[in-house]
């Protein structure tokens, strides 16, 4: 019956369809909007070069977010560094160079990490990989670049594990016959079938998990030390744009380190928005060029 | 006939057990609710309800008050929320609740723009703290600006071990910082590399865990978690704060937009009158009376 309607009024689908995604649509931009709106003071060039500096000392008269800006780069693009080959060996090893048994136990301890809060991984983190961290590099406090990289690198992990894993799930039927006709082993298959095929899992990985990697909060906050600097090493102390944000949002609504927030906020977003772009254009020009 | 008389006896007994008991507890729930009533008399026959937010470091003493109010009088409702000094005179100035709490004074600005009116109602200190097992016992004030601001990074300079200070401090927002920051620090710089902690318990645990770690908290967290070093010889506890001898102190205010009228009124007076007293010691603060 739900087949015979679904086939006999696809208008009311389709309509349902485009609604709600020009809804998404229109939150995205409103939300763009609305930090737009709130960051008009910032068109005077005066708190612009305020803001735009590297000195945040706010009873000095200095607002500066770049250094945050820094962090948050610094971080995501770190932790993804780490999370992006592991996640690719994990995935591996679960299509066809693991053997069957423990590699349905990896999928699914994957899976399972999907559901644990943010704030758990950071808890647990600040009372063992932080006392760690200090015991064995003996060099500052532990909460550092090195610890929320390490944290948020497992945060990532299943997005990108789960978003290779649904692309090779797709790509692996396809290409079957022709491995069983080439007497290809599951590991020559992946390597020089299922890999090839699978560049639009590599972008949405890439993608879903550097967003993810560069809006989090939770890590960041509880790890990274929040110091407003650039790090020396890895084991400095560092502040993201959102860890930033929720440590500020409680001061004077009328100060510029209030207004700092806002740019922080209009930054992460356009960060986010340019990554997402730039990928694409990679991978478009890629696909273009083969 | 023995039988009968000893059961008669014993049924008298129990019967004038019984009367003495009730007797007893009937005077006891009349003293109780003269003792009770003394500061909640205000709110008899009163109802609605009041919304509080801010100072987090109010919280214990805002939730007794609360309970003791609520259960004297089950028709008003009193809600009690954190979010920090900067949320409650934000809140409270927005008409998003009723009182909002702060561990500072409102700047003259915030009370310029919004007509607020403080009532501060304890005194907090604020304690440097160290880890519990750190040998450093006393602190003077210079060597704490000089550790705050980098330029002492080493435990050994201070009489500790051979071991690279590890600074924790608070966000700009924090009532505690900036107490700590005017009173001791002198509004002297705080290293740039200095962790940065959300709340009074992060640094807490924070500072317990790492031990050559320096951090402050308010004197109302302080436990045997952590260790806070003498200042210029003087221990630092609630008599010392409430004397004068310890001079890194603070005043807890709940504010209001405007003069308070009617329930608001009432729980601004309870919790600055008499009443509140033991409800503030056992919270760790000191009463303004």
């Amino acid at each position: 019956m739900s087949a015979g309607s679904h086939i006999s009024s696809p208008i009311p689908a389709r309509i349902v369809i485009a609604v709600s995604a020009w809804i998404s649509a229109a939150v995205v931009l409103s939300i763009f909007l609305f930090l737009a709106w709130f960051c008009r003071p910032l068109l005077d060039t005066t708190v612009l070069s305020s803001l735009l500096s590297w000195d945040w000392r706010p009873f000095q008269g200095d607002f500066g977010i770049l250094s945050m800006l820094t962090g948050s780069l610094l971080l995501a693009s770190s932790s993804m560094l780490l999370a992006f080959p592991v996640g690719m060996g994990i995935c591996c090893f679960v299509h066809g160079v693991g053997p069957p048994g423990p590699a349905r136990l990896v999928l699914w301890t994957i899976k399972l990490m999907t559901s644990v809060p943010t704030v758990v991984y950071g808890f647990v983190a600040v009372f063992v990989l932080v006392p760690l961290l200090r015991d064995v590099f003996r060099e500052g406090s532990g909460f550092s670049l090195l610890a929320a990289i390490l944290g948020l690198a497992v945060l990532v992990l299943p997005t990108v594990v789960l978003m290779l894993h649904s692309q090779f799930l797709t790509i692996e039927p396809q290409v079957r016959l022709t491995a069983a006709a080439l007497g290809m082993a599951p590991s020559q298959k992946l390597l020089h079938l299922v890999i090839p095929a699978s560049g639009r899992g590599f972008l949405a990985a890439a993608i879903l998990g550097l967003g993810r990697a560069l809006g989090d909060t939770m890590i960041p906050l509880m790890l990274a030390g929040n110091a407003a600097q650039l790090p020396g090493s890895v084991f400095d102390s560092i502040r993201t744009m959102t860890a930033h944000i929720a440590l500020v949002v409680a001061t004077d609504s009328r100060s510029l380190a209030y207004l700092s927030l806002f740019a922080c906020g209009l930054l992460l977003f356009m960060t986010t928005a340019l990554i997402n772009l730039g990928l694409r254009m990679l991978a478009g020009n890629r696909e273009n060029g083969s | 006939m023995m039988t009968e008389n000893v059961t008669q006896l014993n049924k008298s007994n129990i019967i004038k057990t019984i009367g003495s008991m009730l007797c007893l507890c009937l005077l006891g729930m009349i003293v109780c609710s003269t003792a009770l009533a003394g500061g909640l008399d205000a709110f008899a026959g009163k109802k609605g309800t009041i919304a509080i937010a801010g100072g987090t470091a109010h919280i214990p003493v805002m939730k007794k008050a609360a309970r003791a109010i609520m259960t004297a009088n089950p028709d008003i409702r009193i809600t009690v929320a954190g979010g920090g000094s900067g949320v409650g005179i934000q809140k409270v100035g927005e008409g998003l609740v009723d009182i909002g709490n702060s561990g500072r004074k409102a700047s003259d600005a915030e009370v310029a723009r919004y007509g607020l009116v403080m009532f501060p109602f304890a005194i907090d200190g604020v304690a440097t703290v160290i880890h519990a097992k750190n040998p450093v016992d006393s602190l003077t004030a210079a060597q704490v600006r000089d550790i705050f601001a980098g330029r002492i990074t080493n435990w050994k300079d201070v009489g500790g071990p051979d071991a690279a200070i590890n600074l924790y401090s608070r966000d700009e927002s924090s009532g505690t910082r900036a107490v700590y920051w005017k009173k001791l620090l002198k509004k002297g710089p705080i290293a740039v590399s200095a962790n940065i902690v959300p709340s009074n318990g992060a640094m807490k645990s924070a500072v317990s865990r790492d031990l050559h770690g320096i951090g402050y908290v308010s004197i109302g967290h302080l436990d045997k978690t952590v260790k806070a070093p003498k200042l210029e010889g003087v221990a630092v506890n609630q008599q010392t704060a409430m004397d004068g001898t310890y001079p890194v102190v603070r005043k807890l205010y709940m504010n209001t937009k405007g003069r308070p009228t009617g329930l608001v009124k009432a729980f601004v007076d309870y919790v600055t009158g008499p009443d509140c007293v033991e409800i503030i010691t056992a919270s760790g603060f000191i009463p303004i009376q």
